[in-house]
């Protein structure tokens, strides 16, 4: 038998290849949903053009720069009712970021503690672990973060229980006090350092912008060391894995890296003379050290210990994914079983963890903005809450909301995907 | 073998022996203990500690239930029963159980229907659920269900739910009719068909509105769990379907339609739910008609719809890369058209392949719809944190509340996930 293909069309252009002609098909579909589309948008455009609400407002960012008028109870940056809406949204957008950064934090060592303690032979753990997984992956968050805040809130004593010669309450270790309005702080600040404080700081802590921004520097710093710290050890692991190449022996590492992670950051710290600002009860209330509000308390708890559910379950499928076999042949290489763990199965196992990890990440970033719920002012309270209340201005502020979610969310994920590459399997 | 050693071969047992009991201490439950809870010094240490956290957890919720009363009206008659003795107050949820359920606006005569639509849910979805094993049927039941739902729940005349389930058999026969003469050409003919029966419907629900009719209830009176039930399971069922043509538009190499759906899920993974409802709250109605009447829990499930839809977009991309090349390639040389190859080889394979992942999305949208209490509207949060929580009778009760909230979500939940892994070993053709 022999088989006849179509010959090439000799002919020109007809119409009917637009719907018939594989290679004209395309565009004809690719021409039809354009217009539908351009039809949409045009139809939700005319609706708005005609709305009478928009009609009158118009649509103006000029609002930003007005004075916001009303207080926010978390302020990283100095912040006044006469500042503008667009500063209160930036205090609401750190507010934000310094929760989820929390939560990612707390969330992951939960969600690693719960997925291996999962994976023990212990029976009894195990359970009560797989219980702890399904009791909150199966509870909607919103009702996690308003029982927390409720607990917080009615079950914490008052800072009245710590006063007197004989208190229903003592703060922990002297330095930490749990209470109703939040948890007081010990307040870490410098004495010898940029700007640096005078001893006795005054108590209504209204810091002036110039000694904010030398605090921030203090802290550069301090970061700076740390990096250093990183860096070095990271180079006498190098140095120590080339000498085992060379001579087949691993010179000992632990107590040089023991001590470029603590002296420098000791000595660091030493010299810039650290002090720790310790809250004390005056009158009815504390004064002094940081409080971390219960709202924030309730939000950073309940997102961690419910995204902490999702992160165990997604370690122990990761560990699971390491076939047996793996975890053999190193040890019949004659491996100790901790360096099994960190030289055969962690690497493994985080290829696989790592990717629903980032998801896990920006759920719990998009997750934040369950703050309204327990008036934790971040940039759902701030811009989408009082300032698009207070200004009617709901197309631009939803708006900016949306796009600042999405940016960030964008940028995490492209961060993420780009170390995801660099651990991801090398294929040919 | 070699029988050298025959002769220096004493003595020789003919039969078995029967084996020896275990010692006492490898045997029965002490094994057991040993090898489950003390097998190293580190797994004794968390098993007293695993011990010591449950006898904190029971010593705190068994005198709670066992001692709580069901009696009372308020808090302060609970209290005088209660005497301090630890239990909880559930008398709240005896007083207050039609509000948890259906909110404080529902009439109260009318909630037989909610009711008999709820438990009329437990005869339509097992078809569905379990096909395998029910008559095919019996999907009938499932297809009426929903239009028979909204009759119960909002009421009205018979004749709007009736001509909405027309235009959509009227659709489908007008596709099936036409489909042999090309896919698009059959859809559109559906399209066409159904939009003219709803059209006429419309029409005709508006003349007589008297016929058959059930009292009706505004939108706005929904709430409770109800509302949360309405939401999730439209929502799921609606988006379903858009995320599989997002899916496929994504997959699709059409420029245009690709770039589309690319943006539309990236917008809408990367935006919390939330700002999406403050859209359908505050933003929604500046693009739709002024003169329609959409209102609130309408363009909530616009939005939640198209949320999810992105969601399930993406799972069910998943599972149409994890399907082999061969299978698009053999669908090819069967000399299937892309229409054909994807509803007989490509989507049945990767939808049997997301299954996991939809109920996952579905199960996470149904706890999202507690959101809706942001704006305002009162499903079982927003009942929980508003109107009895603000009672004079009931302030200052949360415990026994927020345990049914966590009851009630917590037996939805968990039993989708159970039965989706229940579904999963169900269709698991391949044999391992």
């Amino acid at each position: 038998m022999t088989t006849l293909s179509d010959p090439p069309h000799a002919d020109g252009f007809r119409l009917s290849l637009l719907v018939r002609d594989k290679r004209y098909r395309s565009y004809t579909f690719q021409a039809i949903a354009l217009i539908a589309l351009f039809v949409f948008f045009g139809w939700l455009a005319s609706n708005a053009i005609r709305n009478p609400v928009l009609q009158q407002a118009g649509i103006d960012f000029g609002f930003l720069a007005d004075p916001a008028g009303y207080d926010i109870n978390q302020q990283p940056i100095p912040y006044t009712s006469q500042s503008s809406h667009l500063r209160a949204s930036f205090i609401g957008a750190i507010n934000t970021l310094i929760v989820a950064f929390l939560a990612c934090v707390t969330a992951t060592v939960f969600g690693v503690f719960a997925g291996v303690l999962r994976l023990s032979n212990n029976w009894i753990v195990g359970k009560l672990m797989a219980l702890y997984v399904e009791m909150f992956r199966n509870i909607p968050v919103l009702i996690w973060i308003l029982i927390i805040f409720t607990i917080s809130a009615n079950v914490l004593p008052q800072p009245s229980a710590f006063r007197g010669d004989d208190p229903e309450a003592s703060p922990i270790l002297g330095v930490a006090a749990l209470t109703n309005r939040g948890f007081y702080l010990p307040r870490p600040y410098f004495t010898n350092g940029i700007g640096a404080v005078p001893d006795d700081v005054p108590a209504d802590g209204g810091a002036p912008v110039a000694q904010e921004v030398a605090s921030i520097a203090n802290w550069l710093i301090v970061l700076a060391v740390f990096a250093a710290s990183f860096l070095a050890v990271r180079g006498v692991n190098a140095w120590a894995t080339k000498r085992q190449n060379a001579t087949g022996r691993r010179p000992s590492t632990f107590w040089t890296n023991l001590g470029l992670w603590f002296v420098p950051i000791i000595l660091t710290l030493l010299i810039l003379g650290l002090r720790w600002e310790v809250p004390e009860l005056r009158g009815f209330n504390f004064q002094g050290g940081i409080l971390a509000r219960n709202s924030l308390i309730a939000l950073w708890f309940a997102l961690s210990i419910y995204t902490g559910a999702f992160i165990a379950e997604n370690v122990r499928a990761g560990i699971l994914a390491i076939s047996r076999g793996q975890t053999e042949a190193a040890a019949a290489l004659g491996l100790r079983p901790g360096r099994v763990m960190s030289l055969v199965v962690l690497p493994q196992a985080l290829r696989i963890i790592i990717p629903p990890l980032i998801s896990q990440y920006l759920n719990i970033t998009k997750n934040t903005s369950l703050a309204i719920a327990v008036g934790y002012m971040d940039l759902t309270g701030t811009l989408g809450g009082i300032t698009l209340n207070q200004t009617g201005r709901a197309l631009e502020c939803v708006l900016l909301l949306m796009a600042f979610y999405l940016v960030f969310s964008l940028v995490i994920s492209a961060v993420m995907n780009a170390y995801n590459a660099s651990v991801a399997l090398k294929e040919r | 073998m070699s029988d050298t050693h025959a002769e220096s071969v004493a003595f020789v047992r003919e039969s078995v022996i029967p084996p020896a009991p275990p010692p006492a201490k490898e045997a029965g439950a002490i094994r057991w203990m040993r090898e489950n809870l003390f097998a190293t010094w580190f797994n004794a240490i968390l098993t007293l500690v695993a011990l010591y956290l449950i006898w904190v957890l029971l010593s705190g919720v068994v005198p709670w239930i066992v001692n709580g009363t069901w009696q009372g009206s308020s808090l302060a008659e609970c209290r005088e029963i209660l005497q301090g003795n630890g239990g909880g107050c559930f008398a709240v949820l005896r007083e207050r159980w039609p509000q948890l359920l259906f909110g404080f606006q529902y009439p109260d005569y009318l909630r037989w229907r909610p009711v008999l639509a709820f438990f009329l849910l437990f005869v339509a979805v097992p078809p569905a659920l379990f096909v395998m094993f029910l008559p095919r049927w019996t999907l009938i039941v499932t297809a009426i269900y929903p239009f028979l739902a909204y009759w119960l729940i909002w009421g009205g005349t018979i004749l709007t739910p009736l001509f909405a389930a027309l235009g959509v058999v009227a659709g489908y026969l007008a596709f099936s009719f036409t489909e042999r003469r090309g896919f698009v050409l059959g859809l559109a003919a559906g399209v066409v068909t159904a939009l003219a029966v709803w059209w006429i419907g419309g029409l005709l629900a508006g003349e007589f509105s008297r016929f058959l009719r059930l009292e009706a209830v505004v939108s706005r009176a929904m709430g409770g769990f109800m509302l949360n039930l309405v939401l999730g399971i439209v929502c799921v069922s609606l988006s379903l379907p858009i995320g599989i043509l997002l899916a496929l538009g994504r997959q699709s190499s059409l420029p245009v339609v690709k770039g589309f759906c690319v943006v539309f899920i990236e917008f809408v993974r990367g935006v919390p739910l939330i700002t999406l409802l403050f859209v359908a709250n505050v933003v929604l109605a500046f693009f739709l008609p002024p003169d329609a009447n959409f209102d609130l829990i309408l363009r909530v499930i616009i939005m939640i719809t198209l949320f999810a839809s992105a969601y399930i977009a993406e799972v069910i991309r998943g599972g149409l890369a994890a399907l082999p090349k061969g299978q698009y390639e053999a669908a090819d040389s069967l000399g299937l058209d892309y229409a054909q190859a994807m509803r007989l080889i490509i989507l049945p394979q990767a939808l049997k392949i997301s299954i996991p992942g939809i109920v996952n999305v579905a199960v996470g949208l149904f706890k999202d719809t507690t959101l809706v209490s942001v704006i305002s509207m009162f499903d079982l949060v927003g009942m929980i944190r508003g109107p009895i929580l603000a009672s004079t009778a009931w302030a200052g009760i949360y415990w026994e509340l927020w345990a049914a909230a966590c009851l009630m979500f917590f037996v939805v939940c968990y039993g989708i996930s159970q039965y989706s892994q229940w579904l999963e070993r169900q269709l698991q053709t391949d044999h391992r």
